[in-house]
């Protein structure tokens, strides 16, 4: 029975195709942006996977030099003899490619490959070339850089931008043969061994963090996109929604007619499922398959971005990886089913001898409008609560949630309003028409109207939150990098050498040395800062104690940045202990936009009585920049330091930037393709109302106005709405950017950026939503001014 | 002479070709005239005077109205015309939906730059519908509804009064009433009326009467 009845409503779509394809298209372009970002994601956490094999990040205990120095290999040997099980690893580059090195005789599993270059074990290892595993280009670049060639192993699920090798290449490629950068312990050691002390003084131990680093850190510019993702999946859902509701209204005559025939109402109900699950694979099959084009187009920056943020290696290319397709036609099925409930719920319970005629779709009974301000005023309160005592990054998405769809709930009843008003204030006659019939239409466009909102005021709230970040970053970029040169040696021996090279040629010499330390449970770095001016005269404190900077070179105190802060709950004055230094007061606080992790500085003399280890290898030299190119020049001459020891100020803050900008590249790529979702919702829902509109306009017509002027007029209302819309966003995507800077940014990231407002670049984006609104409208308002009057005609009389 | 309508043609296309629905009408209506133009469904006279109104364009023949040949009148003439010199109530009413009673009988007057307060006023109050004058045609009956359609047609004061079933849609009771009230005002205002119909007795209270049978004129009685 149900193929008979899907008969039937296959010929509904026969005679209506604009319908069908509006249907499709809103759901494939819905689920194309949702699927993308998660084929981005799902790409990037495999590569992070991919890097926790490769790099043992976070999965086992290790042993390294607090200062970052290389560990002695007799030190090794030390810990082996004394029965601990670890394993030694170098990290060195090559060609721009990570090098790994590792013993593959004492590596746990799990981080040595499983075959060597023949295919034999990985022990067996051709002594004179070594060899090189890893993905095929990143291999072929090592490989082709080398000589002697090493063997290759190509291993396709290796991490992007990393190979391994053999510990005794890599020491090669390091040109130091009695080191190795850090050790990993194996998991089951044998009891009864020397504690550690003995055996390596001095050498610290980092426990698993079971999660890899890359990928906590990762998690909020995910979340990020996932809730990008699912804005532009919410705004085709809109266009989804109007034109299923449509659908159903239009077939209550057949569905009455069906069931008087005979057909139980559960079957009809079931053959209406079977169709929409049809159209949910398909067009979830179209979107999947679009999504993936929006993540390979999409994936080198979001990978630039992820390097230059987190220097999270992602791959640049993205795989059919199950967990994306089917949740891409997940969410497409579960789309149709939110669209098509209500629909399908009032065809459920519809009586048999109910109207035939389509209930007045477009018309919204004021008691529906009434529900929806109540929700939409209960959501804005509900954000409100959330801004206020609302913690922690779901909070925040939930306040982001709450404001948008309770002020897209509003729009109806706000535009009604305007438009009421209009309508008290226009002369009578044509212009009054105009208003009351445009008045007539919200209801009909309202999901339309509502989708734009929400694309117009994330396109504010976020380029609002983009252009806010990238002002203070510059600003801040210009205070950090206050040096007109940085330079970094690789030992201490060189550093020495510079330094003294320096001494009288610089007008001062601003060591940059730190250690990695866990300051109040959080892992941050420790900064030794040298009392110079360049600090006093550039850094601007967020919040200071009096002379934080006089106490600082005292050694009476440190500070921290914003985010260590926050995330610890620190306030000026509270004491920390930072590595042996027990209750240091917090003398100020600092902007540090970029950084994920805490950070902390302190004065040079006390970094130095707490950490003696540690030499600076690199410095931050002030001289005047007209001088730069001589300095770099002698230096590189007496000291045979390789040009890439010097960065000068220029570079270095392009280089930033660059990151930064790439950053938001996804971004606006989203907000764009948001926006083109939401133009395409207003063109469908003009063209769907289009057919509609003919009864309502052709009196009008017949009493005298002619069918250009009503094309125009169509025009005129569409872009009437659009600008309401428009005004409508603004304080919405500003509210937004409110919440994103204040709320978001500071639960992801750990920082609180200014607001800054952007008017042309709003007046820039209003134009263009009114642009998208009059292309929308124009075939629409073109079809209805072209309407021959023998259509026209049908509305007056049935017969000839 | 008011109305002179001259050898009109017209036909739709079909599946199998041309359906020709008028083959060479000829009629005229003076001044303050009253005509019943009658026939069986399908008989071409909704298709006439959709002609005579300016809703449509014969493809042969000639069609004057207070002089001016609809002819010549292009896509914005013929809208000039519609909305100045004819008047036009349709079976169906088509009222606008979204403007009150007042403004609806207004609209049209309004359009022609006519529009006279105290004839709306005179012509609700005549049609009975002054007490409606704030609400909205959905909730009007549809007696009242073609009331404030016949009151929209009048009040921009044209020079010819086109009717396609006026009571069609309403039951005996309204239908006499609404018919009485249409007469009067066109006799009261020198209107000429023209009025499709199937009702004899609607007919009947016309001064002249054309019945239409396969697109020609069959027979026409005073």
């Amino acid at each position: 029975m149900i193929p008979t009845i899907l008969r039937g409503f296959v010929g509904h779509w026969r005679r209506n195709p604009l319908q069908l394809f509006t249907v499709l298209a809103g759901l494939a372009l819905a689920t194309a942006l949702w699927s993308g970002v998660q084929a981005i994601n799902a790409e990037a956490r495999a590569s992070y996977d991919g890097a926790a094999r490769t790099l043992d990040q976070g999965l086992f205990d290790r042993l390294d030099d607090p200062s970052g120095a290389s560990i002695p290999f007799d030190t090794f040997v030390a810990l082996r003899r004394a029965g601990w099980l670890v394993s030694p690893v170098i990290e060195t580059e090559v060609a721009g490619v990570t090098v790994l090195g590792i013993d593959p005789l004492t590596a746990p599993a799990g981080l040595a490959p499983a075959t060597g270059p023949q295919g034999d074990a990985p022990q067996v290892i051709p002594p004179e070339r070594g060899v090189v595993w890893g993905a095929e280009a990143t291999v072929g670049a090592v490989a082709a850089a080398l000589d002697p060639t090493p063997e290759t192993v190509i291993l396709p699920e290796a991490a992007p931008g990393t190979v391994l090798t053999d510990l005794r290449l890599a020491q090669r490629i390091m040109g130091r043969g009695d080191v190795v950068g850090s050790l990993i312990l194996l998991p089951d050691q044998p009891l009864g061994r020397p504690p550690l002390d003995e055996v390596a003084p001095g050498l610290r131990l980092t426990r698993a963090a079971g999660e890899t680093d890359v990928a906590q850190l990762t998690d909020s510019f995910h979340l990020n996109l996932t809730a990008f993702g699912f804005l532009s999946f919410a705004v085709g859902l809109f266009i989804v929604n109007g034109a299923i509701g449509l659908t159903f209204e239009q077939r209550r005559g057949m569905v009455r007619t069906m069931r008087a025939l005979g057909v139980p109402l559960g079957r009809l109900v079931a053959a209406l499922a079977v169709e929409l699950v049809l159209i949910a694979l398909v067009a979830g099959g179209i979107g999947v398959a679009l999504g993936y084009l929006i993540a390979a187009a999409l994936l080198p920056d979001v990978a630039a971005t992820l390097r230059g943020l987190y220097g999270a290696e992602v791959g640049g290319a993205v795989s059919l990886r199950p967990e994306w397709w089917i949740s891409g036609l997940g969410i497409a099925l579960a789309g149709t089913a939110a669209a098509s409930g209500a629909a399908l719920w009032r065809i459920a319970r519809m009586p048999i001898l109910a109207s035939a005629r389509p209930r007045a779709w477009s018309m919204a009974s004021g008691r529906g409008l009434r529900l929806q301000w109540a929700a939409g005023l209960a959501l804005l309160a509900g954000a409100g609560a959330l801004a206020l005592w609302g913690e922690g990054l779901a909070a925040g998405f939930g306040l982001l949630g709450a404001m948008l769809i309770g002020a897209a709930l509003l729009l109806p009843g706000i535009i009604d309003l305007v438009l009421a008003i209009g309508l008290g204030r226009a002369e009578p006659g044509l212009r009054q028409w105009f208003w009351a019939d445009t008045r007539q239409q919200v209801p009909g466009l309202s999901l339309a109207l509502m989708a734009l909102l929400l694309a117009m005021a994330a396109n504010v709230g976020v380029s609002t939150m983009v252009s806010s970040f990238r002002l203070t970053f510059v600003g801040f970029l210009d205070q950090r990098l206050a040096s007109e040169l940085y330079v970094r040696t690789d030992s201490p021996g060189q550093a020495a050498a510079f330094t003294d090279f320096a001494e009288g040629r610089a007008r001062a010499i601003l060591p940059l040395m730190s250690v990695d330390e866990t300051v109040a449970g959080l892992p941050s770095e420790v900064y030794g800062a040298r009392d110079d001016a360049t600090y006093r005269e550039n850094w601007a404190l967020l919040a200071e104690t009096g002379a934080a900077w006089d106490e600082l070179g005292r050694g009476a105190g440190v500070l921290v940045n914003e985010q260590l802060a926050r995330r610890a709950g620190l306030a000026l004055g509270d004491a920390v202990d930072v590595g042996p230094a027990q209750g240091l007061p917090i003398l100020g606080v600092y902007g540090d936009y970029g950084n994920p992790i805490g950070q902390v500085i302190m004065g040079e003399a006390l970094f130095r009585s707490l950490w003696p280890e540690v030499e600076p290898l690199n410095f931050g030299i002030r001289l005047p920049p007209a001088e730069v190119p001589d300095f770099v020049a002698e230096a590189r001459e007496s000291l045979d330091l390789p040009e890439q020891a010097f960065v000068d100020q220029a570079s270095i803050k392009a280089l930033s930037l660059s990151v930064f900008d790439r950053t938001f590249t996804v971004t606006g790529a989203l907000n764009v393709l948001t926006l083109a979702v939401a133009g395409f919702a207003i063109l469908m829902s003009l063209l769907t109302l289009a057919a509609l509109r003919v009864p309502q306009l052709a009196p009008v017509w017949a009493l005298g106005v002619g069918r250009r002027v009503i094309g125009r007029i169509e025009l005129a209302r569409a872009v009437l709405l659009a600008a309401l819309t428009t005004l409508a966003a603004l304080p919405l995507g500003l509210a937004l950017a409110w919440a994103l800077l204040a709320v978001v940014n500071v639960e992801a990231f750990g920082w609180r950026l200014p607001m800054y407002l952007f008017p042309l670049d709003y007046l820039r984006l209003g134009a263009l939503a009114l642009l998208a609104s009059v292309l929308a409208a124009l075939w629409p308002a073109r079809r209805l001014s072209r309407t021959p009057p023998a259509e026209l005609l049908k509305v007056f009389s049935n017969e000839r | 002479m008011l109305l002179d309508v001259r050898d009109v043609r017209k036909s739709y296309a079909g599946a199998a070709g041309p359906v020709p629905v008028l083959q060479g009408i000829s009629l005229t209506l003076g001044g303050g005239e009253t005509l019943a133009l009658t026939g069986e469904s399908g008989s071409g006279k909704s298709t006439l005077l959709h002609l005579i109104g300016g809703l449509d364009a014969p493809d042969d023949g000639t069609i004057e109205v207070d002089g001016t040949a609809l002819a010549g009148l292009g896509e914005a003439g013929r809208a000039r015309f519609r909305r100045e010199t004819v008047g036009i109530v349709f079976q169906q009413f088509n009222l606008i939906p979204s403007l009150s009673v007042a403004d609806n009988i207004a609209f049209q007057a309004r359009l022609a730059g006519r529009y006279d307060p105290a004839r709306a006023t005179e012509l609700a109050e005549a049609l009975g519908i002054a007490a409606q004058r704030d609400q909205y045609p959905e909730t009007l009956s549809g007696g009242q509804q073609q009331r404030v359609a016949i009151a929209r047609a009048l009040a921009a004061r044209p020079r010819l009064l086109l009717a396609d079933e006026p009571t069609g849609n309403l039951d005996e009771a309204s239908a006499g009433d609404v018919l009485d009230l249409m007469l009067d005002l066109v006799t009261a205002t020198g209107v000429s009326l023209l009025v499709v119909t199937h009702s004899d007795q609607v007919a009947a209270r016309m001064g002249r009467r054309v019945r239409l049978s396969g697109g020609r004129i069959s027979e026409a009685a005073a």
